[in-house]
């Protein structure tokens, strides 16, 4: 089978995430680096090649992103993708969720996968919707937030949290699975697989080399528009206690408590 | 004119009290639109006339009822969107929960309608609905328009209030609908299955909640000798229920419990929005972790920057001979 993992370049945790008031559009300058959700669908990927209950042929990490996006590509891969995708263009610059998902939806379908992985969220969207759009663009089941995935017979047994407990559920493929943080522990690349990672193939599609119809991209392709940008409800910033001799930083937790009635 | 339709989820019985919130949200917006709010509910026999007639207390009109099976999001993709289609509605609107974010994502893909999701509020401004949507770890919240006819709108937990609105029983309306060959080729195995122990941490005082940043399960001896000492129950967050640290029925947050406990004592806990959706209505919330950096500071009202290893024993030990 083929597996495709969606990725996405991200700014770095440390950097501190603004929005411009002028574009109205996250301010994505600074350090960037690969969603670190992703890593737990890229590793999805790597435990199912190597569980051996079906044979992967190959594994391509895809993205929508600026031209320094193919830097999160190269993290994929080095991290066990066979190649990769990078779909950029300046047509897509602006594109919600809906344009995205079909921008996606679209580049997906021209590598035919038997599996789509993606991890649960962005970390600078946080919009946790993607897997769910781009499926219904394939016509592919698909389930969010999986916890578990086993390989039986050519489905996939997969398990989760939803509103009343754990779910499970048989999913046939072709499938589109986002995965929650808590599927896998992500391993570290090796260096030689970082080394690597610039000389394994890496295709550059336009919006015209895939295919996208450029007036459902990009500004004039999205259904959402942001109408302005106002700061969160105040709340009055909390005390803070720097533990550095514990007896004291005790007491003090106990006297807080204490004036607020909470040892009665 | 048909406004705003809304799903209501249900399981053994009983709606989801985040869908009864945006069934009581929608039908408000609807009055303001100038139009109706309806709910499309999707099962089995258990989808009883009585029950889903019940949904008219919180102002649906109308409910949409279809045979399909349940628990999971495309056959209700397939069914809203029918529905919307054939009968004009505008907006789409969820309660907080997964399925709502699936189903919401998917119906954005089939309608090309804009989405707005973990939305806290929703206003009319001229004649169209714009979502309030905190971003980037609730450090702003954008107002959202939507562009076109339709639009989608997918509730944070618990941001949309139950309210009934002394209306009587709304109408049902049965729904045929042939579901997509997509949707039919994932099937529920097991829905609900409770890992771990019962415990009661909604009828609690005072919660211990503890996170990645015990370490191992066995930290969580830790918050259990402090829980015992101040007189309160043990939670958990998502992260550590997972890992099988402790059992799901203490867990807090998006897929978890709601709580609001007069004190919230978070160890190693970084405050992750699906975390703070279930208990940020806590009167006092106290915050104990090793990274200054940790998003739980910006809303507790006393943050420990510290090892949970050496402040945890001695405080248990000052609470306990506090209450002697």
């Amino acid at each position: 089978v083929k597996i495709c993992v969606l990725v996405k370049e991200v700014p770095d945790a440390a950097v501190e995430k603004r929005m411009d008031p002028n574009a109205k559009r996250l301010d994505r300058s600074g350090e960037k680096n690969l969603n670190p959700f992703d890593t737990h669908a890229i590793e999805a990927a790597m435990q199912i090649r190597e569980g051996g209950a079906v044979e992967v042929d190959e594994i391509v990490a895809v993205t929508m992103g600026p031209e320094s996006a193919y830097r999160a590509l190269h993290k994929a891969v080095s991290l066990g993708a066979d190649r990769s995708v990078h779909l950029t263009d300046d047509a897509l610059a602006g594109s919600d969720v809906c344009a995205t998902g079909y921008a996606l939806g679209t580049v997906l379908a021209s590598e035919s996968p038997d599996l789509v992985l993606l991890g649960q969220q962005s970390d600078d969207g946080e919009c946790y919707t993607i897997g769910a759009v781009v499926a219904d663009h394939l016509k592919m089941p698909s389930l969010t937030q999986v916890i578990k995935i086993d390989v039986e017979g050519g489905k996939l047994r997969c398990e989760r949290q939803a509103e009343y407990g754990y779910d499970t559920v048989e999913v046939e493929l072709p499938a589109v699975i986002s995965v929650g943080d808590a599927i896998n522990e992500p391993r570290y690349p090796s260096l030689k697989a970082i080394m690597g990672a610039k000389k394994k193939p890496l295709d550059t599609k336009s919006v015209a080399d895939a295919g996208i119809e450029p007036e459902r991209v990009g500004d004039e392709g999205s259904r959402t528009e942001v109408l302005a940008i106002n700061p969160p409800p105040q709340k009055q910033a909390g005390e803070i206690i720097e533990d550095e001799d514990t007896n004291e930083t005790v007491e003090r937790i106990v006297g807080w408590l204490e004036e607020r009635k909470l040892l009665a | 004119m048909t406004a705003i339709l809304t799903y209501a989820l249900h399981y053994q019985g009983e709606f989801n009290k985040n869908s009864l919130g945006a069934v009581s949200e929608g039908a408000m917006l609807a009055g303001e639109l100038g139009g109706e709010a309806a709910a499309v509910v999707v099962g089995g026999d258990d989808l009883t006339d009585d029950l889903c007639a019940s949904l008219g207390r919180y102002g649906a009109a109308k409910v949409f009822r279809a045979r399909a099976p349940e628990g999971l999001a495309q056959p209700v993709v397939d069914v809203m969107s029918k529905v919307m289609e054939d009968e004009g509605f505008r907006y789409a609107l969820f309660g907080g929960g997964l399925l709502g974010f699936e189903i919401g994502a998917g119906l954005t893909a089939r309608l090309g309608a804009g989405v707005t999701m973990e939305v806290t509020a929703v206003k009319v401004q001229d004649g169209k609905l714009v979502a309030e949507r905190p971003i980037l770890q609730d450090s702003a919240v954008v107002d959202v328009g939507y562009v076109g006819e339709r639009g989608i709108v997918i509730g944070r937990l618990n941001a949309f209030e139950v309210k009934e609105s002394g209306q009587g029983a709304a109408q049902v309306v049965d729904v045929e609908v042939q579901l997509q060959e997509h949707s039919t080729r994932a099937v529920m195995i097991q829905r609900g299955e409770q890992r771990g122990a019962d415990v009661n941490i909604e009828d609690a005082d005072i919660l211990v909640a503890g996170g990645r940043g015990l370490g191992n399960a066995e930290g969580f001896d830790l918050c259990e000798s402090l829980a015992q000492a101040l007189g309160g129950a043990v939670a958990a967050t998502r992260a550590v229920v997972d890992a099988g640290w402790y059992p799901y029925a203490a867990q807090i947050g998006q897929t978890g419990k709601t709580v609001a406990p007069k004190l919230y004592l978070a160890a190693g806990i970084s405050g992750a929005i699906q975390h703070k959706v279930g208990m940020q209505n806590a009167e006092n919330i106290v915050a104990i972790n090793k990274d200054p950096n940790a998003p739980i500071f910006e809303f507790s009202d006393l943050g420990v920057v510290g090892d949970l290893n050496k402040i945890l024993p001695k405080l248990t030990d000052a609470v306990k001979a506090k209450k002697g």
